[in-house]
């Protein structure tokens, strides 16, 4: 019998259509759009000006606070402007333009294709490496990972858990990359458990994936400690909580941090890109992404430069199909629709999907039936329902105490709703307000 | 048999009613009666604008407090605060009337629709997941938040526009569609003699190349109207004029040279021709409050139009490319 998580979980059609699809460098654009927020926390802070010469893995923006992550050039070239940009947030923000001259890189970064497995480095040094190469979780949440890689006094890590699940629908980036550089994803592992200290790591795989745990299985015979543990398809296992609770069967109470459950979850893209980091001095400027969609006529796994538009991704994939309702950033059930095809890839993009017109309607709100089917696969055990109503008449002390906080957007509950109703929106909605009583509270 | 339960239930009953006086007398809490006086005028909306929870918090607050300065009823205006006055004996606090003002002109004529939105119908929900259906991401989403919190039927959304508009007679500026508004739009001013009204119909903060594209309508922060102003009133930041309603003086000049029509008058009679009156009008204010003026500002309002503009053509030409 296979694990999963315990509460809740839904399983929607997987439409993993990209599965098996090698992963394609694509070019540098003409202009890459870098924006300064592309993690949680704090904005960077840029470090060039307009006409500086930039190299790709060149610093451009510092992080701007304790939560924040460095910014690295993808490309070489020169800083045409640093000006605002619709990114996926749906809003123009603060970005840096780089127009591309050539494909020159920073010397410190090692090009070459071999696999280098020892390190000398502390735990402290590989920190302080994935703090300067800008890396964040690229499962999708961005954040920064050498946050949560420093434990907070009193706290002990115990585990290593690598997120390895990719439960959303249509992606592949994850499935693709484990494929194809399944002993350097191992050796970022490594890293990772030394920089926390600890012996022990699991990488947990969903059962959808049996090529990828095959694999891995048989590359991890030569490391210790690392075990790959296949696990049931359920949405959301990706999740933190979620994946701490199939793998080691401990629950993360409301409000606290992984790290009081023992485990330090990183997602397994951001295991290898802390293998570029710290063995090939290479900082995040490039990450696969899924360009997918049942119209679509090439979904391709690809691996992109940060800042290139999506619309010369899906150019590549075969364009985009006649009858497309919406271009979706990231996958269906967390992703966000894009205002513009035009919105830069950047550090938390792991797809593009493209929905038909037929797929993307919205259908028609009822009433409410208390049929409780939210309350069923909510994964964090929570009332949607209720909830949404509490939202919707701003009562925030009843939300709060219906923990609303502790949502994770995951989108089960509007996925199962017979009435079709928006319940994630609203919560989304009242969460935010909560969240802010909260901190305005301890303040 | 009868008899008996008369009298005992007689007896409980009597002896109950004693307990209760006793119990009334001994616990009593004393409550001002004027507060249920003042109460009594007042509207009865429960709408908060006051800034007290209910009318029956104000009642209290304005019996509690020394005077009446600073308490106001925004829904019954200065005839329910004379009247509550005359009750506690005081002089009613003299406070402008103030209604809200929607700060947004992007009509679907002037602000063409990019994207189609299909989510909640709801403001709030809205901008959190992006900046709206068109290029201009400060204006009037139209899913009207403020509709649903007016309690007065003051605030409509027009279908023609898409925008929302203010019944002026019947908003009492309680603020609740202030509050409402995630893009903060709408504003409390100051409704002016005779209702009339000079302000600034846009809070889009882009640079004026960017805001332009976004809508035909929109401050393009050129600073025109801060140079013209004899008043100091109006003040450009964030490639966005303000006009400050203390010191605005509702000579109109402003209105006269914005080159989008960014700025609003609101029921002026209509203009005689206006070349002559602009000429007199330079002549006066020259004397009056130019002098007192702080010098760092003066060159800073004047140099912004001249940074602003060449950045704005080179912008457009960028776009059309």
């Amino acid at each position: 019998m296979l694990r999963t998580f315990r509460i809740g979980g839904i399983h929607p059609p997987e439409n993993k259509l990209s599965a098996g699809k090698k992963i394609t460098a694509l070019a540098a654009p003409k202009q890459v759009i870098i924006p300064l927020s592309q993690h949680i926390g704090a904005p960077a802070q840029a470090v060039v000006k307009k006409g500086d010469p930039v190299k790709a893995g060149t610093l451009v923006a510092k992080a701007g606070g304790f939560v924040s992550a460095n910014i690295h050039s993808s490309v070489s070239g020169k800083v045409n402007k640093i000006d605002s940009a619709l990114d996926a947030s749906g809003y123009k923000r603060p970005a840096i333009y780089i127009d591309v001259e050539g494909d020159e890189w920073e010397e410190t970064i090692d090009r070459s294709e071999t696999l280098v497995k020892e390190c000398t480095l502390t735990s402290k040094e590989i920190v302080d490496k994935i703090a300067a190469a800008g890396i964040v979780g690229l499962g999708g949440a961005t954040f920064p990972t050498q946050v949560k890689l420093m434990p907070p006094p009193g706290s002990k890590a115990e585990i290593i858990i690598i997120n390895a699940v990719e439960c959303e629908p249509y992606l592949t980036s994850d499935h693709s990359l484990m494929m194809e550089k399944g002993e350097h994803i191992l050796v970022g592992v490594t890293l990772l458990m030394k920089a926390v200290n600890v012996n022990k790591a699991v990488i947990g795989i969903e059962n959808n994936k049996p090529d990828a745990i095959a694999h891995l299985t048989k590359l991890a015979a030569g490391y210790s400690g690392i075990e790959i543990m296949p696990l049931k398809v359920q949405y959301p296992q990706g999740g933190e909580k979620q994946l701490i609770d199939a793998v080691i069967r401990r629950q993360v109470k409301s409000g606290a941090l992984p790290i009081s459950a023992g485990a330090v979850v990183q997602n397994v893209g951001t295991a290898y890109a802390v293998y570029e980091a710290v063995q090939k001095n290479k900082p995040l400027f490039e990450r696969v992404v899924t360009v997918t969609g049942k119209a679509v006529a090439n979904p391709s796994n690809f691996l992109v430069r940060m800042g290139t538009p999506i619309n010369m991704l899906i150019e590549v994939a075969g364009g985009i199909p006649e009858n497309t309702g919406k271009i979706i950033g990231g996958g269906p059930m967390m992703g966000k629709a894009l205002v513009s095809a035009e919105v830069p890839v950047t550090k938390g993009s792991s797809g593009v999907l493209l929905l038909t017109k037929e797929e993307s309607v919205r259908k028609p709100m009822q009433d409410c039936i208390r049929c409780a089917k939210c309350v069923n696969v909510c994964p964090m055990g929570l009332n949607p329902a209720f909830l949404m109503k509490f939202t919707v008449y701003k009562d925030w002390d009843k939300a709060e105490a219906g923990y609303i906080q502790d949502c994770i957007e995951c989108g089960s509950c509007s996925y199962t709703c017979p009435a079709n109703r928006p319940l994630l929106d609203q919560i989304r909605l009242g969460k935010g307000k909560v969240m802010g009583i909260i901190r305005a509270r301890k303040s | 048999m009868i008899l008996i339960a008369v009298i005992s239930l007689g007896a409980i009953g009597a002896i109950g009613a004693v307990f209760l006086y006793a119990a009334s007398k001994k616990f009593e809490v004393y409550e001002d009666p004027r507060i249920a006086q003042v109460q009594e005028v007042l509207p009865g909306a429960n709408c908060g604008g006051c800034g007290y929870p209910g009318c029956g918090g104000f009642a209290a607050a304005c019996v509690k407090a020394d005077t009446l300065d600073g308490l106001l009823c925004p829904v019954g205006g200065a005839p329910v605060m004379s009247q509550v006055a005359s009750i506690l004996g005081m002089e009613a606090g003299s406070a402008e009337p103030m209604v809200a003002v929607v700060r947004c002109n992007g009509t679907c004529a002037a602000r063409p629709r990019v994207n189609q939105y299909d989510g909640v119908q709801s403001c709030a929900i809205a901008s959190t997941l992006y900046g709206g259906e068109t290029g201009c991401s400060f204006g009037c989403l139209g899913y009207g938040d403020c509709v649903s919190v007016c309690n007065f039927d003051a605030i409509h959304i027009n279908p023609e526009t898409g925008l929302a508009e203010v019944d002026e007679e019947k908003c009492t500026s309680c603020g609740a569609c202030v509050k409402a508004c995630p893009k903060s739009i709408i504003e409390l001013r100051k409704k002016g003699p005779k209702s009339r009204r000079i302000f600034v119909s846009c809070v889009n903060k882009d640079k004026g190349g960017v805001a332009k594209k976004a809508c035909a309508n929109a401050c393009i922060g050129c600073g025109k109207c801060a140079k013209e102003c004899p008043f100091e009133a109006i003040t450009v930041e964030n490639n966005l004029a303000y006009i400050d309603y203390t010191k605005c003086r509702l000579c109109r000049k402003c209105v006269a040279v914005c080159p989008t029509g960014a700025i609003h008058e609101l029921n002026f009679p209509p203009r005689k021709e206006a070349a002559p009156a602009v000429d007199a009008d330079k002549v006066k204010p020259a004397a009056a409050p130019k002098p007192v003026a702080p010098k760092a500002e003066a060159p800073e309002v004047s140099a912004t139009p001249k940074t602003e503009a060449p950045k704005v053509e080179t912008k457009e030409e960028t776009n059309q490319k």
